[in-house]
């Protein structure tokens, strides 16, 4: 499609930016004494609560509403499907496990997933994986095989979470759109980081490390692992020698910060294109902050629902795009 | 080879008109479809988003222009269309600014409405800064109407 052609979808995303939560929102939203409040204040600021009794009913309609206001705006979807591709591959996961332990599934898939869950579950279940897509055909096989010959549940979600952030990088290098490509690496390289932190903690050898890495280009996956099995501090360090220093700053304070820091540098990567008039990217860039917006939204709406503080709660908040 | 000068002539004159008004239709269409974008979600803005819309469109008036003097000094409406091969082609000469700027300038002022638009749709009270970028590009259609002018006029004048 060229550049030209998203004029009329930028425009609109630039007026529908309008209306995403700003610090102010967030500010209103704490304050707020429960849960109804929040959903209340979000329902004055244009959320669909009209059928949405709980909040995680409110966060899905949010989520449908805004892919239905990208399939309004370009006529291929398929160019978002990288950023739905974690849903895909946690769905196979699940279909493997149920299928494995010859259960049916009751809500454990994720609706918003390019391939639809009850098929992948079916060719799993009947070991059928010719009408899988490519990224997914081979990885259920494989996980499925490793699952009834060792029964490793650990090992099968290794192998898929792996081939996950694998499928990731080859959307980004088959990508046109810039932003994609980067978030594509950046999405890959944050991965690696938090699958080689939890392997630090939990003792993992360095072979399984290694085949848990996915190799990607701004990280030498080689050395993260080396470090990784050797100590937390060589870890941090080889970190702080690389572009993600920002990762060993976050960790060394706690593994919340980090996972923040995961989700804050998305943000970064996403806000130059607030004044890109032109391109695919800042709609795939508003995808991504409204994906970040519905995570605080739950972040807030669990803490009302919990009773925790507003100062807790101010501390797992990730930065916003507007 | 007699008859080549007013051939040259018109063709300059054509492509005036053509190329500027090539530039503003992509220029106008682009800041258009921008405009759609925010009137969809905002039908307020729609004087706002239409006056940077309607930026692009001066191109295919300067090229109109130069084109229509031309035929006047060339002959074509009305006196005699005689003229040398060396007249016709600096008539075509004359006109080559006003054309080549024109188709440009107009695109690239389209796609700065495209922006100007942008700004307009987050934040109305800054309209007028919004115009004046995109008013920046028609600096140079402006320069280049007016040596297509003095050009055009010059060459009329001239025994050759």
């Amino acid at each position: 499609m060229p550049e030209n052609s998203y004029a009329y979808a930028v425009a609109r995303i630039r007026a529908k930016e309008l209306a995403l939560l700003n610090a102010q929102s967030v500010e209103a939203l704490l304050a707020a004494k429960s849960a109804e409040d929040c959903m209340r204040l979000l329902e004055e600021k244009g959320w669909p609560a009209d059928n949405a009794k709980t909040p995680e009913q409110l966060l899905s309609a949010e989520r449908e509403r805004t892919w239905g206001l990208l399939a309004e705006l370009t006529d291929d979807l398929s160019v978002f499907d990288v950023f739905l591709y974690n849903n895909d591959f946690h769905n196979l996961k699940a279909a493997i496990k149920l299928a494995y332990t010859d259960q049916e599934p009751h809500g454990v898939f994720l609706a918003n997933a390019t391939v639809e869950p009850q098929m992948l579950f079916q060719a799993v279940k009947s070991r059928s994986y010719a009408d899988l897509p490519e990224r997914l055909r081979g990885i259920a096989e494989e996980a499925y095989l490793a699952l009834s010959h060792t029964g490793d549940s650990q090992l099968c979600d290794m192998m898929i979470d792996r081939a996950a952030l694998t499928a990731v990088l080859e959307a980004g290098r088959a990508s046109k759109s810039p932003l994609i490509k980067k978030y594509a690496e950046l999405t890959a390289a944050t991965s690696d980081i938090k699958v080689a932190v939890r392997c630090q903690k939990t003792g993992k050898s360095l072979e399984f490390i290694t085949r848990a890495l996915a190799p990607c280009e701004s990280i030498d996956v080689v050395s993260l692992a080396a470090a990784a099995a050797s100590s937390q501090e060589a870890l941090l360090g080889y970190l702080d020698s690389t572009a993600y220093a920002g990762a060993a700053q976050a960790l060394r304070a706690s593994m919340q910060q980090f996972e923040r820091w995961c989700d804050n540098v998305i943000i970064e990567l996403i806000r130059p294109q607030k004044y890109n008039p032109f391109s695919v990217d800042p709609l795939a860039a508003y995808l991504l902050a409204k994906e970040n917006e519905l995570k605080i939204v739950r972040i807030i709406l669990s803490a009302k629902v919990n009773g925790l503080s507003a100062e807790s709660v101010r501390e797992r908040l990730r930065e916003l795009y507007v | 080879m007699d008859k080549m000068g007013i051939v040259f002539a018109l063709l300059g004159a054509a492509l005036a008109a053509l190329m500027s008004g090539v530039g503003s239709a992509i220029g106008v269409g682009t800041a258009g479809q921008a405009a759609a974008g925010v009137v969809t979600e905002d039908p307020s803005k729609f004087s706002k988003v239409l006056l940077l819309q309607l930026l692009p469109g001066t191109q295919g008036i300067y090229g109109l222009l130069i084109a229509f003097l031309t035929l006047t000094q060339i002959g074509i409406l009305g006196g005699s269309p005689e003229m040398s091969l060396t007249k016709g082609l600096l008539f075509f000469a004359a006109c080559l600014p006003m054309g080549i700027v024109g188709l440009w300038s107009a695109i690239h002022q389209g796609k700065t409405s495209v922006a100007g638009i942008g700004i307009v749709a987050k934040k109305p009270e800054q309209m007028a800064k919004a115009m004046i970028f995109p008013a920046m590009v028609e600096t140079y259609a402006i320069l280049a109407l007016l040596i297509s002018l003095l050009a055009v006029s010059g060459v009329g004048r001239l025994t050759i």
